[in-house]
């Protein structure tokens, strides 16, 4: 919220543990309410409504040409939405110009002034507000600080490497203490090494002054990493909003199953069964036990997902007690391919019944007794816990 | 011999190409020009005294050397017919630059905005006039602005004028004149500029809290002064020593230093006067190439 915005000075000095939660107040910090915008016949955003609080932390994730740029250019005030409201602080800003909204975006190419130095670049937006000449001062060397850019205030824009062009980038966009900070695509231009490190310091620096992010990625890793919570894009719409764990571990759709990690689908359609679980009976794995308490409608066709590192391997099928026999889904077939990645193995497994199968498995122990290698026969089984059933 | 300096070798040849063509045709015909400027007329072939003749000996040679003065530059500063074409070239030079960058900046802008595909065609319709001849061109403006030329005809036509306007031989047809011919020069530099300025950076500015207006006069155009240093100097320095076009659509009362000097070669077959007018004309036009070079390079140092 605003008064978290105004504290950046004094929060910036001492870290604070966690967010405040937001105010109790039903209104979220941010609403887009039902907007759509298209570009000819191409419904970029379609009709799409999101509520995002204060001092989220949050990530749209999608293909390019999913529209998530498009949303976060309509929250600058780059593109103006045809229909629908975007309500910030319970004002609508729909039709608000760039320049006047208590927005602010860093760009994902940076877009910094190549004739100002850095100094200069951090100055702009705080000039732009008519602050006094010593408020600038001060607000730019804090932000200096703030990124860890000091003593390179004289420096031009191509007199950095990439890394200082990225803070310079995330100092000036913060320099006017935004109500929300939009992010495009803020990692894309580093090297692997260096994204992993900024990550870390975009979330911690989030985390201590508070303020609400917006971040836009096609990279599902990096918003499971920094993200509160995620709404996955597809279409111009939204297809699923929700933390990096429910997102992976109970995707709404095959279609997010698939989009965000791994997975091992199975179509099939639903028996009936004595008891209140859903079992399914496909025709590459055989009947699948699952969890799920859903009332089974007979014959329906569903799809079972199941994440590669939920299938474990064994020579002999698991010790049946262990856990409930009756209920443990096995499946029988060949090793095909073996990919040893260090801290895991990803297997490739062919069924009996043709069909392929992934499994990955944590490398626990250093020796490997337990590893399998291609052309061995193994039983491949998972609990009925670790399927997830979508509809078609 | 490692590979790198087997490449480096016909690129260093290349890079040389440019100086001997100077040397050949702008420093050997330029020494002839200050010799000449420091001769006495004389009415002989060629027109000038001394003329130094590498057979008649050491003697001779030396001779001539002490012949050669400064008298022409001392007449050269010392009469106002000179004096005045000088300041005149000036003047209309800076007076035409300013017009044209005044025209060509916002031509330039609005081409750097339009979608790509219209770009190309409106280059072309910026270089189209270079497919006829210069001089055609002047003559086409002659037509046009005469006692019953097509301008006054239409004025005529529409009874915005009782009686034909005198267009020719002023210097509103001459600056006319130069606008129209120069105006390519100027609108090429300033649209490879501009339309190479990321759109991006118009945004942030926007972003951070300027109008578009400010995020112009903030981003757009300090980006474009490279632009805009090389448009004026592709003007400028030409149109000082402009002739052909003084000559035809001005009048003859008062004379740019181009129009000077060819009086005193062809009418008054004063050629140490003549050389000695070019050789301050060429000094005077040094001063602002070494401006803009200066200029330039601390630029480059900033970076």
């Amino acid at each position: 919220m605003s008064e978290d915005a105004a504290n950046i000075a004094t929060v910036a000095d001492s870290p604070k543990p966690e967010p405040q939660p937001a105010v109790a107040t039903d209104m979220p910090l941010l609403r887009i309410d039902t907007v759509a915008k298209k570009f000819g016949a191409f419904r970029a955003v379609d009709k799409l409504s999101l509520d995002v609080r204060a001092g989220e932390f949050f990530a749209l994730l999608g293909p390019s040409g999913c529209g998530k740029t498009t949303l976060l250019r309509m929250l600058a005030g780059f593109e103006t939405p045809d229909e629908g409201r975007i309500l910030l602080d319970g004002k609508d800003i729909a039709q608000v110009l760039p320049h006047e909204r208590p927005v602010n975006m860093m760009f994902q190419n940076y877009a910094l002034f190549p004739h100002l130095n850095v100094r200069d670049n951090i100055a702009f937006g705080l000039k732009r507000a008519g602050m006094p000449r010593s408020d600038i001062k001060t607000r730019v060397a804090e932000m200096v600080a703030l990124v860890k850019l000091d003593g390179l205030e004289k420096r031009k824009p191509d007199q950095l490497s990439g890394g200082q062009k990225q803070r310079v980038a995330l100092a000036r966009s913060l320099a006017r203490r935004p109500q929300v900070l939009l992010l495009d695509e803020p990692l894309a231009a580093l090297d692997k090494k260096l994204r992993e490190s900024t990550q870390l310091e975009l979330m911690e620096l989030q985390r201590r002054l508070g303020m609400t992010f917006i971040i836009v990625t096609h990279d599902q890793e990096e918003a499971m990493t920094m993200a509160s919570r995620i709404g996955v894009m597809d279409a111009g719409r939204l297809q699923q909003v929700a933390t990096p764990r429910e997102l992976y571990e109970a995707p709404a759709s095959r279609w997010i199953a698939e989009f965000v990690g791994e997975v091992n689908l199975f179509d099939g359609q639903v028996e009936p069964h004595e008891s209140n679980r859903l079992t399914v009976a496909t025709r590459d794995a055989g009947t699948i036990f699952t969890a799920e308490p859903r009332h089974p409608v007979a014959k329906a066709t569903v799809c079972v997902a199941i994440r590669p590192e939920k299938i474990k391997l064994s020579r002999r099928g698991p010790a049946s007690d262990a856990v409930n026999a009756h209920a443990i889904n096995r499946l029988e077939g060949v090793v095909s391919d073996v990919s040893y990645l260090g801290g895991f193995t990803t297997y490739k497994v062919k069924l009996d019944s043709g069909a392929m199968l992934r499994s990955s498995m944590a490398n626990t122990a250093r020796l490997d007794v337990d590893a399998y290698s291609a052309g061995q026969r193994v039983t491949a089984w998972f609990t009925p816990d670790d399927c997830v059933v979508l509809e078609q | 011999m490692s590979a790198r300096r087997i490449f480096a070798r016909p690129a260093r040849r290349a890079a040389i190409a440019p100086y001997v063509w100077m040397a050949l045709f702008f420093l050997v015909p330029f020494i002839f020009v200050v010799k000449i400027s420091l001769s006495q007329t004389a009415i002989a072939q060629p027109p000038y005294l001394p003329v130094f003749d590498l057979t008649s000996g050491a003697g001779a040679i030396k001779a001539a050397f002490a012949a050669l003065s400064l008298d022409n530059f001392r007449l050269l500063l010392s009469d106002d017919l000179y004096v005045f074409s000088y300041l005149r070239s000036l003047l209309v030079a800076v007076v035409s630059t300013s017009i044209l960058l005044l025209i060509g900046y916002p031509i330039a802008y609005g081409m750097a905005r339009l979608p790509a595909r219209w770009q190309s065609v409106a280059m072309m319709l910026v270089i189209v006039p270079f497919w006829t001849s210069f001089l055609i061109r002047i003559y086409a403006w002659i037509n046009i602005l005469q006692h019953d030329g097509l301008l006054n005809q239409i004025l005529l036509a529409l009874h915005l004028v009782s009686t034909p306007v005198v267009w020719l031989s002023t210097d509103s047809a001459m600056y006319l004149g130069i606008v129209y011919s120069y105006l390519p020069f100027m609108i090429l530099p300033l649209y490879a500029t501009l339309a190479k300025i990321d759109p991006a950076l118009l945004e942030a500015a926007n972003d951070l809290g300027s109008s578009p207006r400010q995020a112009f006069w903030l981003v757009t155009f300090p980006l474009s002064l490279p632009g805009v240093g090389a448009g004026v100097l592709l003007c400028f320095i030409p149109i000082v020593g402009e002739f052909v076009i003084p000559d035809l659509l001005a009048g003859s009362d008062s004379l740019m230093i181009g129009q000077t000097l060819w009086l005193e070669f062809f009418t008054n077959k004063d050629w140490p006067v003549a050389s000695a007018a070019a050789v301050v004309l060429l000094l005077l036009l040094l001063a602002p190439l070494l401006l803009y070079d200066r200029l330039q390079r601390r630029q480059l140092e900033a970076r």
